[in-house]
């Protein structure tokens, strides 16, 4: 949770007085806020934990950063059904281990 | 050397960890903060490529692992109540409170919803006006200006159903209290880069000098690892105790200033318990007396609960990098993901779950025989 992944800025559009965007992380669509880094453009790639936009980032580190966290089941961890998940464990299905479940979109 | 090949880039971490061997004369410990920079050390088995004298010590940089077992109950009890939809990141389900999670708690009927973002917890605020929407805002320096923002939007938009119980902690109080504490081994720290993005180095420089300790900004990729390692080690070999930035690509000096204002305003400083730990001076913040009416304590009274720790659980000592996880005797016995009894096995980003998942071979073999799982050989 801690964790901030590094997304794509796909479109952007003032809602609720918001500026919101739509951000791709290797796949993965979400709303995300940029309040925080209102001049963040369309095609820029930022780190975003919980749903903000917190600092710019270069394509090439996103991308290897998405590629990591892929494999170390973070994304799995940050988007997948946190129910599922949690029943998955409490069941021992998964022990845990998420890790082999994830494939990189 | 076994991992080093799945490294994506093995070239740059061989020539990282000669130069780190070339470096390093005498033994030195050092503490990785972040609880992700755990995970990618055991995982990519960093600790293992690192010469002998270099010891990586795990620090408290886990939020779901640090959060006190009273806040836990607090949740327990108010995502218990009928009008209240209680909204939560996905991680925090099955960390146990006394004798049970929130995971429980909807499986007896309680309306516990996960959510990606703490804007999500508000949309269904303004979704439900006739009930009690409560989001558990908890984690460090990263986490909490989303929840600020948000609390912020609650009393500008005239959101009244939407409150949050606040549980946020800070990171140099901790490495302060680690650097005070007499049991202390820590001579430098990789520091937490996503948190330097939102909070920047400024916070750094006087802990460095005034405990003499490198402090070393550091990402979560491996080869961002062993960079953080080599800088933190040529500083010790030196004698220097700087703070440097070995994760520029994401973290500058000032960090984000919008969202430090923003921390400003809705939050103020407060002594915090850690679990496991303790008390913490001025580690930690609560919604400041402006935001009060979206304060989920303040609006329900729940006081009175009583809270038990696990006393097999020593949590704690992990935490403060004190004991590794597989040297608590519950380790894999007692206590595993399926049913664990401190929130570091449960977190994603906890030490012991790191230590579970990925060093199966340390493991009593019946337990590695039931996780069932090909284990890859640590030497
Ligand atoms: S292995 Fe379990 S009981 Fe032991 S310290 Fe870790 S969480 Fe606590």
């Amino acid at each position: 949770m801690c964790l901030a992944v590094p997304g794509r800025v796909l479109d952007i559009e003032e809602r609720d007085g918001t500026r919101m965007a739509n951000v791709d992380f290797g796949g993965v669509v979400k709303e995300v806020c940029l309040e925080y880094l209102p001049d963040l453009q369309v095609g820029e790639y930022a780190i975003v934990h919980v749903g903000f936009a917190l600092q710019r980032l270069d394509e090439e580190s996103a991308l290897k950063t998405l590629e990591l966290f892929a494999e170390l089941g973070m994304l799995q961890e940050e988007f997948g059904d946190a129910w599922e998940m949690a029943a998955a464990e409490k069941a021992g299905v998964a022990d845990g281990d998420g890790v082999e479940e994830v494939h990189q979109p | 050397m076994k991992y080093i090949d799945e490294f994506q880039n093995p070239e740059l971490a061989r020539r990282l960890l000669d130069d780190i061997h070339a470096t390093v004369t005498r033994p030195w410990a050092l503490m990785e903060v972040c609880g992700g920079q755990t995970h990618s050390i055991i995982r990519h088995g960093i600790d293992q490529l690192l010469p002998e004298q270099v010891e990586l010590i795990h620090g408290p940089g886990c939020p779901v692992c640090v959060t006190p077992l009273e806040v836990i109950d607090k949740a327990l009890e108010i995502a218990s109540r009928p009008e209240v939809i209680f909204c939560s990141f996905g991680d925090m389900l099955r960390v146990p409170g006394t004798g049970r999670d929130l995971f429980q708690v909807r499986g007896e009927g309680g309306d516990v919803r996960v959510v990606y973002s703490p804007l999500d917890a508000l949309k269904i605020a303004r979704q439900n006006p006739d009930r009690e929407v409560v989001f558990f805002g908890i984690g460090f320096e990263t986490t909490a200006p989303p929840n600020a923002m948000t609390v912020h939007q609650a009393r500008s938009q005239g959101i009244r159903n939407f409150s949050m119980l606040v549980s946020h902690v800070r990171v140099p109080p901790a490495i302060e209290a680690i650097m005070a504490s007499p049991d202390c081994r820590v001579q430098g720290f990789l520091a937490a880069g996503h948190v330097c993005s939102v909070m920047g180095t400024r916070e750094y420089p006087e802990l460095a000098e005034r405990f003499r300790v490198p402090i070393v900004v550091t990402g979560f990729e491996p080869l961002d690892i062993l960079e953080g390692v080599r800088r933190t080690v040529r500083q010790l070999e030196r004698g220097e105790h700087t703070v440097d930035n070995a994760y520029a690509r994401a973290v500058r000096p000032e960090g984000n200033p919008a969202a430090r204002a923003m921390l400003e305003d809705v939050f103020e400083v407060t002594d915090r318990a850690w679990r496991g730990i303790g008390v913490i001076p001025a580690s930690g913040w609560r919604l400041s007396a402006k935001y009060r009416d979206h304060d989920a304590e303040h609006r329900f009274s729940v006081d009175g609960i009583r809270t038990v720790e696990p006393a097999e659980c020593r949590s704690g000592e992990v935490l403060q990098g004190l004991l590794k996880p597989h040297e608590c005797e519950a380790f894999g016995t007692l206590c595993t993901p399926r049913t664990p009894l401190g929130a570091t096995m449960v977190s994603s980003e906890g030490a012991c779950a790191a230590y579970y998942l990925y060093r199966r071979l340390e493991l009593p073999t019946t337990v590695a025989a039931v996780a069932g799982r090909e284990v890859t050989p640590v030497v």
